[in-house]
């Protein structure tokens, strides 16, 4: 007898709002992996967002060391800027190629995207080590602790990017634009215009605002 | 070459850990042992450690969950004997080993008991629940597991090389730091969690996806079952804050390893930077445990009392407002710090508006039970314990909140009580009720009810006898982590509380041969129909245990209580029995890339704490190269015959419409 009752209760629309949209069924596999990567981004969001946080509190506590302006050298910083933002184009560009399935233009695009990681990187890696040589290593104040840690953290992602960009390339080399290839192409190209993301962050909060004297 | 360990790591001058240590040794190798010589090493390879099937990894959480358990039980035994015998004494424990147990206790209790008890709980249930075959990533969810167990197995390593953290189950700075702790008690405990918390991150991702994008045909969000929205819910604090533990201990390990100055005393670090972080992580961790407990709750309270969930779009509500509104209180746990007035004001406000809709919840749950035919059941019993129980930790909370009076007992052994009245009144006391209302879902058969029942009034009575006196003591000045005391007005309840652990440890005893009982009488208790509670939603739709495909058919859902709506409609049109057109089904291939992964995980993870880099890189390449590997298999599913999937489905069918015709008939 109860059971009739609740009967009653669960069809579609019990309160009478209106229409009721139903749920078509499970999503297919191509969304389901960006949406869970999309998921996975937002919460490497939140990572660098706890370093972006200690270096708000940080970063005035030079403890007798350099300050931002006295460190950062603005040519550096846009190179580093323009490369990383060319390399979100060619990366683009190298997602359009997978899309109609062109490998000369596949190829092109990821080499110039891994060559330009690689500058950022280098001119990343000479910066910190000329700090380094300098005595303004990570253990010279918290400000540097703080710097060191964001900036570096950023680039150990593009690190980690650029080790997936050649996995990638060499995936497409030996299966072709296989549908579960594809997937990860998105997830990689995601991955790796997030980063510009982040270091649009850091460029602004870091270089831009510490650069003030 | 074997960085800072050399033979001083074993603690030969220390009996109990050398003792335990040798002890679990001996289990483990008995263990592995027998597996090899009765020869089922093959089959557990290919069918449990290498399986990607949702409701295997989530049975293996729940087994890793229940052997922490003892392990962290363990550890409470000891401090409450220490604590009712060191009155004007040392007790039986060094300082630096009472330390190291108080640490292990709250870490393995929350990271390796309570986070992967819930978590196997929601991947067990939940793609049933919605009517799907699988969860969004199978072969990540085994990579997730087994990072668990990497991070519970380095837990454990320390027990017999080197030593655990001294410093609490959260390593406050500067204590935590190199200058204070200079052992590798403080690295063991961060590698594990940093291991661990990959694992739950991926678990995370994983269900959130599961959720928001594979559910079956008609499952609307309104239609979700409420263990679905907690999960829900839970799950996106996984993924909010789970990253910020990450990056705290990544800050902590910087200081320790590089000289880094995030938290330390000189150069311009901020400890209190530390506080702010861990318990922007810390709180809702707390949220993330005990909603999918609320979510057990709410299914087991409606299929007991025989109603639909009262109240289900403001639970649904109520819900999501605690998982907003977890993220607006961490400050409440260092009022004392000093920020002044208003911002203690504002949080402790935030912290009682929490306890609006976790009334909500109750209520909703004392209507579902109100006017229904209630059974009760074990799975009822721990829940209405719950209820009891849990707003009696609540109220506290609601105290603790109100910054005045924290000040007094901030730190003190009332908080203690008050915690522990929260999380074993309610999340263990959730994932019992869980553990005993879908065991025969998972395993086919029922579990002995008067066992269940004495082991949940033991370990009820058992609470109360051992919690209340610490609530008292905590009134009486008592602060935590005490390792000897000279108060005499303490020392009855802390006698008091001692005799309540072994209340306490009578009911773990009789889940134990509550388990036993039920394996020797399974065909007995065996649940043919795969519905044996009369439930509601659709996981009592397919067998017990569900064939690997979980269902031969997405289930099309037209309403709440998806399932309880299909046999109110089965049994008034009678049945149809026409056969139904059985089609192929694709299920991914298992894959030993967890396994594996995990295995260079452990290596590398031990070389950091003991700083063997040679190690550290070689674990490191090995867990890449088996991603690549993994990446670059050819055949990721297979496929189960249409005739396979109807010899499977058949046999469940016709207990079920047995089922369906007897209920009719009378």
């Amino acid at each position: 007898m109860a059971m009739t009752a609740t009967a009653g209760h669960a069809h579609a629309d019990p309160h009478h709002i209106g229409l009721v949209i139903e749920h078509p069924g499970p999503a297919p596999k191509r969304i389901v992996t960006a949406y869970g990567f999309w998921i996975f981004l937002l919460s490497d969001i939140v990572m660098f967002s706890c370093f972006f946080a200690a270096y708000a509190v940080l970063s005035g506590q030079t403890a007798g060391g350099p300050k931002g302006a006295e460190i950062f050298e603005q040519r550096n910083v846009a190179i580093e800027t323009v490369c990383l933002l060319l390399s979100s184009f060619t990366c683009g560009m190298a997602s359009i190629a997978a899309d109609v399935r062109n490998r000369f233009w596949f190829y092109l695009s990821m080499t110039v995207t891994c060559v330009l990681g690689l500058i950022f990187l280098v001119l990343e890696f000479r910066e910190f080590a000329d700090l380094i040589a300098r005595g303004y290593g990570p253990s010279r104040s918290a400000f540097l602790t703080a710097f060191f840690s964001l900036v570096g953290c950023h680039g150990l992602h593009v690190s980690a990017g650029v080790l997936w960009l050649l996995t990638m390339m060499a995936q497409v080399f030996a299966k072709g634009f296989r549908a579960d290839i594809l997937r990860r192409m998105t997830c990689f190209a995601l991955f790796w215009h997030a980063l510009d993301i982040v270091w649009v962050a850091v460029f602004s909060v870091v270089y831009l605002l510490g650069s003030a004297p | 070459m074997l960085g800072k360990l050399n033979w001083s790591a074993i603690p030969l001058d220390q009996p109990i850990p050398l003792v335990a240590g040798a002890v679990v040794l001996v289990a483990i190798l008995g263990v592995l042992g027998w597996v090899v010589v009765k020869g089922h090493l093959p089959y557990l390879w290919r069918e449990w450690i290498t399986s990607v099937d949702h409701k295997r990894i989530g049975v293996m959480y729940i087994l890793l969950a229940s052997v922490m358990l003892l392990r962290g039980g363990s550890d409470a035994i000891m401090m409450r004997i220490q604590q009712a015998v060191a009155y004007q004494s040392q007790g039986y424990l060094p300082p630096e080993h009472y330390n190291q147990i108080f640490s292990a206790h709250g870490t393995i209790m929350i990271f390796f008991v309570a986070m992967p008890f819930v978590i196997g709980l929601m991947n067990l249930i939940v793609p049933l629940q919605l009517g799907v075959r699988d969860v969004a990533f199978p072969t990540l969810n085994s990579v997730g597991f087994w990072l668990t167990a990497t991070g519970a197995l380095l837990v454990n390593i320390s027990l017999v090389v080197g030593e655990f953290a001294r410093t609490g189950w959260l390593a406050f700075p500067p204590l935590s730091e190199l200058s204070y702790s200079p052992g590798v008690g403080v690295d063991y405990y961060a590698w594990s969690l940093q291991i661990s918390g990959v694992g739950t991150l991926v678990a995370g991702i994983n269900l959130v996806t599961t959720v928001l994008k594979l559910r079956t045909k008609g499952m609307n969000y309104l239609r979700m079952p409420m263990f679905c929205w907690t999960t829900l819910a839970s799950n996106l604090l996984i993924v909010a804050a789970f990253p910020i533990l990450t990056a705290t201990l990544a800050m902590l390990l910087l200081d320790r390893y590089l000289g880094f100055h995030f938290f330390t005393n000189e150069a311009g670090g901020n400890v209190m930077m530390f506080m702010n972080l861990i318990w922007a992580w810390g709180h809702p961790e707390v949220y993330i445990l005990v909603l999918p407990a609320f979510g057990i709750f709410s299914e087991v309270v409606s299929t007991f009392s025989g109603k639909a969930l009262f109240g289900y779009r403001s639970m649904v509500l109520a819900t999501m407002a605690i998982c907003v509104v977890s993220f607006m209180v961490w400050l409440h746990h260092f009022f004392t710090m000093g920020a002044g007035p208003n911002v203690n004001a504002i949080f402790g406000i935030a912290s009682m508006i929490i306890a609006i809709p976790t009334g909500v919840k109750i209520y909703n749950w004392l209507f579902t039970m109100y006017g229904g035919r209630i059974r009760f059941a074990t799975p009822m019993l721990w829940s209405v314990g719950f209820m009891v129980t849990f707003i009696i930790g609540g109220l506290t909370g609601v105290l603790l909140a109100v910054p005045p009076a924290d000040f007094i007992l901030h730190n003190s052994m009332f908080l203690v009580a008050h915690f522990h009245n929260v999380i074993i009144g309610g999340v263990l006391f959730g994932v019992f009720a869980g553990f005993e209302y879908w065991f025969p879902k998972a395993f086919g058969f029922r579990l002995d009810e008067r066992w269940g029942k004495a082991a949940f009034w033991f370990t009820f009575i058992g609470f109360f006898i051992t919690f209340m006196p610490l609530y008292i003591v905590g009134l009486l000045g008592m602060t935590r982590r005490m390792q000897h005391y000279d108060v005499a007005a303490w020392r009855p309840w802390m006698i008091v509380a001692a005799v309540g652990v072994a209340v306490l440890t009578i009911g773990v005893i009789c889940q134990i041969v509550q388990l036993v009982v039920s394996i020797r009488n399974r065909e007995a208790l065996r649940d043919r129909t795969g519905d044996p509670w009369d439930g509601r939603s659709l996981e009592w739709a397919t067998s017990s245990p569900p064939p690997v495909f979980n269902f031969a058919f997405n289930p099309d859902v037209r309403g709440e209580d998806a399932y309880w709506d299909m046999k109110a409609r089965a049994k008034q049109q009678s049945l149809a029995h026409e056969t139904p057109d059985y089609q192929d089904i694709e299920m991914p291939r298992n894959s030993p890339t967890g396994f594996v992964c995990a295995f260079f995980a452990t290596i590398m993870g031990f070389a950091l704490i003991w700083h063997i880099w040679w190690m550290v890189i070689l674990g490191g390449l090995g867990a890449w190269a088996t991603f690549v590997v993994f990446a670059w298999r050819d055949h990721d599913e297979y496929v189960i015959p249409a005739e396979e999937v109807a010899r499977i489905d058949r046999s469940n069918i016709q207990e079920r419409r047995n089922l369906v015709s007897m209920a009719g008939a009378v």
